[in-house]
């Protein structure tokens, strides 16, 4: 809501300067976004009367202009605008004067011809945005001579307050003239609000169908009006400084007194009414063209407001072509003053693409004791600026569909603990009053009536955040007992997981750096690297590119990766953490599975280029496998799992087939679940994807499952033995695509309690061993936990373990 | 005695002139030995007038000393030249840098989410998560936005129809739609449908409007936090939050209060802290106001609790929210908040 303060303070004037005034506003809610000057800053403009006007002798586009300005003889001025005339009066810049944009008035030559002084478009003086093609044009009762600045009183401030959704009541003059009142203990100022008396009895009949929605409809007639007649200089001006444009009488009235008194009106070409006026719903796909020229098509919830053929307006929004007013040519208006049911006419005008100074209002609700007093008001600004025969007002209610105001019930005990502090019962009740609610004491308490135009008030804690509001938050202490307390809150969480502040700070000590992208990603990426996922997609994308949710976060990395690549780095270690979305199979009846859908969150990472930063002393090798796979095994080791973790061959269809691996928990008893991925992105995607080439070496991705990494089980203490560890290397020769891990998973099993740790040392392969065979070297540490082991025991264990392995893989040992 | 000092001399030439441990230390046998040329000499004491040797022997054995004491300064001055060369290859340039993986780097946005759970967790708060597709009951209907409710129109709302069957919520009867978050509000009404008050969580996470221009990217961060409890008031609020600005910004910053709307709160208000900038003088990050509006707050709306099921006559409670993208601008200067979501390098690696 923007406003001029000049017109607020002929509302209500206390007696505090601008800043202090809109201080106030914003402390008590109405949030003031900006004050700005109705004018910018100049003088020497005067108001002037053209005399006469003959063409330019040497330039055709000019035209010579002689110009009284009062008591001095008239100026001869050169103008080039199309729009100047004899008898028109101007806005005169005067020799001296200083205009908004920096130009100053110089008495001149032009074309050979002398000019002093120069005549003003509104964009010059500052007044308008656009720079419209002609001077600006002042009503014939301007006072020649007399300065343009106190004419168009412009020593005037716009204040705009940013209005909250539950303050309907504050989209006026009025409201804000009300508001201000009650902050500053200051009486508002009495205005004519006298009735109209009929002078004809001319109505037209209305027909309410849809009365849940149209529960007040309140009309005039008033014929004989003059529209060809411009609106007056004060009520434009007031118009622009809210923001609102002049289009002729009629319609700069309805909206005049929608600003000052908050209820929207509209105005009907009487002649244009096809025998009644009927409100009711619209039938489906009716259509309607509005006063924009625009045509919708209605659906069957929204209001309209009909005659016998067709629709007329679309109900609270905006009038129709067909019945608007054309200045000049309409004789007769009806006007129509409505209480609307705000429920009907919420979220209509976004749908039609919509948003009026009307729907804004109705939208919010609007005092509903208000629709006779703003019809009054009207009819006397048509009657006095455009004349006319005002018909009786016809006021149509429908008792059961009117809002009634409620008897809240406010119990002093409540104020104290909602607020944390005792207001005193005395600043209450005067709180209260001032609001302009009715206040009666009961015990323990008030029962309290708000008052129309406070619609949003309806129960006790809407009156104890008017008392706080009012009262101010700034009285209101602080207290800090929060932080001393004592009382047991208990954690959501019922285990301890490994903080998400421990997982970054791993990664990031290993060189990565975390980023963030959308989670909604391009689908053909999406189905790239993941062609049978179904990912959710957004109803309304922001574009074609941001509207599949992602099923994982690799799409997220493999972008930020283009991007970097595509910026000359070659080094690249990133990683993401968050929610990606599955649809579960549709057994599923997983706890994550709220709103149907899986979302569950993953840590993912993209590792590439080179294993150390380009230094002296580094080493130039680019990332492989194990390096990734170091990164996950260091990111799983974080929480004693209560099972064990396997990299099992598998494959993707984003990765490589032979560089991937399945990450799998196994609990025993044959459950296992795959907890994530790690693999290099397949040499097809690196292609299609732009990567080839930028990169040395291939590019790594992991992605595990955050509850996997997150939480685990609490390790259990072991006894330290005291007696000595025992080392032995063994070499064995086997099959070359026999995994490793199966080998240990082997050595393990009959190692059995002795066995305290083992290391793959030495890995070799070549032709020394024979083609497709490969030498593992694994040093095994042993210890009995009771006594020292002889040598004669130790060498009968591994003499066991070779044999097993013998006979499980065919194995080799070399000597 | 002569030849003594014969001796002396030629010893002592010998040490000057040795260059080597070894060398000196057959220098030592070769004078000091028990079959030295000294010892030789002392030997022949015994053939003198028994009257003479004490003298004598006493003489040689002065000598025998200053000769030891000249070879022990030598081997210390060639031990130290020893050390010095061995010092002098092992020298290494200290300055070059250190090996190393190369630093990693903390995304902004979780540093600062970090930095607020980090206070909200010394004051008993736990951290509590929700899903981000949701659905309309949780994110509008619970939290007191009804269907044509003004401040939904406010949410630019991504919507997701996965071709799941439409529900209807068990306890309201409308049938739910399926959305992206438009804030982390909805994690409230999940963490007191999941358990009873006293609570207090903070909720971090990302939310979603359908907006995309110089200062909106379509997914943001929010904190949301919620305290319910037996004597929650609008004075502890103020006091908390008072605190936490504080300390977020390191600075004893004013804060005020100003009144507000939120459908989920009551009374509510917006929270400004001084321009953390100009201290409050004004300048272009406060749009010379000298205010940064930076939380929005409340007392929980009793129809939110009816929705919830929190007995409204035992418990009052508060909720507040902010957005850390704005947070991260303000602490770390950045002016522009589409660069968190580009994830360039060379932005990231500032923090």
């Amino acid at each position: 809501m923007r406003f001029s303060e000049q017109w607020l303070r002929e509302w209500v004037n206390p007696n505090v300067a601008t800043e202090a005034l809109v201080s106030t506003l914003t402390m008590a809610g109405l949030e003031v976004d900006s004050v700005e000057p109705a004018a910018a800053s100049f003088d020497q403009v005067v108001v002037g009367k053209v005399l006469a006007t003959k063409p330019h002798p040497n330039a055709k586009k000019l035209t010579l202009c002689e110009v009284s300005i009062g008591n001095d003889g008239p100026l001869q001025i050169v103008c080039g605008a199309k729009n100047v005339r004899s008898d028109l009066l101007v806005a005169v810049a005067l020799e001296g004067a200083v205009l908004p944009n920096g130009l100053t008035i110089k008495a001149a030559e032009i074309r050979g011809e002398p000019s002093s002084g120069m005549l003003c478009a509104e964009s010059e003086l500052g007044m308008s945005e656009d720079a419209s093609d002609g001077i600006m044009e002042l009503s014939a009762d301007a006072p020649v001579g007399s300065s343009f600045r106190d004419y168009m009183m412009l020593d005037d401030q716009v204040i705009d307050v940013d209005l909250t959704p539950n303050r309907g009541d504050c989209c006026s003059i009025l409201g804000i003239a009300r508001e201000v009142g009650t902050l500053t203990k200051t009486d508002l100022l009495s205005h004519d609000a006298r009735e109209i008396p009929p002078s004809n009895q001319l109505t037209v009949d209305v027909q309410i169908q849809a009365p849940d929605a149209c529960p007040r409809y309140v009309s005039r007639v008033i014929s004989d009006v003059d529209t060809s007649k411009a609106s007056p200089v004060w009520m434009q001006e007031r118009l622009r400084r809210s923001g609102i444009r002049s289009i002729d009488l009629v319609v700069d009235i309805t909206n005049y007194v929608m600003l000052e008194l908050g209820q929207p009106m509209h105005a009907f070409d009487l002649d244009c009414v096809d025998q009644f006026i009927k409100v009711r719903f619209a039938e489906e796909a009716e259509t309607l063209t509005l006063l924009d020229g625009s045509e919708i098509k209605l659906s069957a919830d929204s209001l309209v407001i009909a005659d016998d053929r067709a629709p007329l307006a679309l109900a609270g929004i905006m009038g129709g072509e067909r019945s608007g007013v054309t200045a000049g040519k309409t004789q007769s208006i009806l006007l129509e003053s409505c209480y609307f049911d705000p429920i009907m006419i919420a979220g209509k005008a976004r749908r039609y693409g919509l948003q009026t100074d009307s729907s804004f209002r109705f939208e919010r609700g609007v005092d509903f004791e208000l629709q006779k007093r703003a019809i009054e008001r009207a009819t006397a600004l048509v009657l006095e600026f455009g004349g006319g025969q005002a018909g009786p007002v016809q006021d149509i209610q429908q008792a059961a569909t009117v809002p009634t105001l409620p008897v809240i019930s406010l119990r002093s005990a409540k104020v104290s603990s909602v607020l944390g502090f005792d207001i005193d019962a005395v600043t209450i009740k005067d709180i209260l009053e001032r609001l302009g609610f009715q206040v009666n004491e009961v015990s323990q308490g008030w029962e309290v009536e708000a008052s129309s135009y406070r619609f949003d008030v309806r129960n006790e804690v809407d009156l104890i955040e008017e008392l706080g509001r009012v009262f101010g938050y700034d009285n209101i202490p602080m207290s800090t007992s929060i932080s001393s307390s004592q009382e047991s809150l208990v954690s959501i969480e019922s285990t301890e997981p490994v903080s998400m502040a421990r997982i970054n700070a791993n990664l990031i000590a290993n060189g990565f750096y975390e980023v963030i992208n959308y989670s909604f990603v391009e689908p053909s990426l999406e189905q790239a690297l993941n062609p049978a996922g179904q990912p959710v997609m957004l109803s309304n994308p922001l574009s074609a590119d941001l509207s599949a949710m992602r099923t994982s976060i690799w799409s997220g990395l493999i972008k930020t990766a283009q991007h970097n690549v595509n910026r000359q780095q070659t080094r690249l270690r990133i990683f993401e953490s968050g929610l990606v979305f599955v649809r579960p199979p549709s057994s599923n009846n997983d706890q994550e599975s709220e709103v149907g859908l899986d979302q569950t969150a993953r840590l993912a990472g993209l590792m590439a280029g080179a294993v150390q930063p380009e230094a002296w002393c580094n080493e130039a090798r680019m990332v492989d496998f194990f390096d990734v796979k170091g990164v996950v095994e260091s990111l799983l080791s974080m929480e004693e799992k209560s099972g064990v973790i396997r990299f099992e061959s598998a494959e993707h269809p984003a990765l490589h087939p032979g560089q991937s691996a399945q990450i799998v928990l196994d609990t025993g008893d044959d459950a296992c679940s795959s907890v994530g991925w790690v693999g290099a992105l397949h040499p097809i995607l690196e292609k299609k994807l732009g990567f080839s080439g930028k990169v040395g070496g291939k590019i790594y991705l992991f992605d595990l499952s955050l509850n996997t990494v997150r939480y685990g089980k609490l390790p259990g203490f072991k006894a330290l033995s005291k007696f000595p560890e025992v080392s032995r290397d063994l070499a064995f020769i086997v099959d070359s695509d026999l995994p490793s891990s199966r080998l240990i998973q082997e050595i393990e099993r009959l190692g059995g309690e002795w066995l305290v740790d083992n290391t793959i040392f030495d890995l070799f392969s070549g032709e020394s061993i024979g083609q497709g065979k490969k030498s593992i070297g694994v040093r095994l540490t042993l210890q009995e936990p009771d006594r020292t082991l002889k040598d004669q025991e130790v060498n009968q264990w591994l003499n066991d373990i070779v044999d097993g392995l013998k006979a499980s893989f065919n194995v080799i040992l070399r000597e | 005695m002569k030849d003594l000092l014969d001796l002396v001399a030629e010893a002592e030439k010998a040490i000057d002139e040795t260059d080597s441990l070894a060398g000196l230390d057959a220098i030592r046998v070769d004078y000091l030995g028990k079959k030295g040329k000294f010892t030789a000499i002392l030997k022949q004491v015994g053939s003198l007038d028994p009257a003479e040797r004490p003298k004598a022997g006493a003489e040689i054995n002065k000598v025998k000393q200053s000769v030891a004491a000249k070879i022990n300064d030598q081997r210390e001055k060639l031990e130290e030249d020893l050390l010095q060369a061995q010092l002098a290859s092992e020298t290494v340039d200290v300055s070059l840098p250190g090996r190393g993986v190369g630093r990693g780097h903390l995304h902004p946005v979780t540093s600062t989410i970090q930095r607020i759970e980090s206070f909200f967790s010394a004051r008993g708060f736990s951290t509590a998560e929700g899903p981000e597709i949701e659905d309309d009951y949780h994110n509008f209907e619970a939290l007191n936005i009804p269907e044509h409710h003004p401040a939904r129109a406010m949410h630019d709302t991504f919507y997701v129809d996965y071709g799941r069957q439409k529900e209807k919520h068990a306890q309201t009867g409308t049938t739910l739609n399926y959305l992206l978050r438009t804030h982390t509000s909805p994690v409230q009404i999940r963490a007191m449908e999941k358990q009873t008050p006293p609570l207090a969580v903070i909720c971090p996470g990302r939310v979603y409007r359908c907006d995309s221009d110089l200062t909106h990217t379509p997914m943001f961060h929010q904190v949301e936090g919620l305290y319910v409890a037996e004597k929650a008031n609008f004075a502890e609020l103020k006091g908390l939050l008072t605190e936490f600005l504080q300390y977020f910004f390191e600075k004893s910053l004013d804060v005020r209060f100003r009144p507000s709307y939120f459908p989920f709160t009551e009374p509510s208000a917006e929270v400004d802290v001084q321009c953390v900038h100009c201290n409050g003088s004004g300048c272009r990050v406060c749009k010379q106001t000298g205010w940064l509006e930076v939380l929005g707050c409340g007392m929980v709306n009793p129809k939110v609790f009816e929705y919830c099921k929190v007995d409204t006559d035992r418990f009052t409670g508060f909720a507040f929210g902010l957005g850390v993208e704005r947070f991260a601008m303000l602490r770390y200067g950045v002016n522009d908040l589409r660069l968190f979501f580009e994830n360039d390098f060379k932005f990231l690696q500032q923090f």
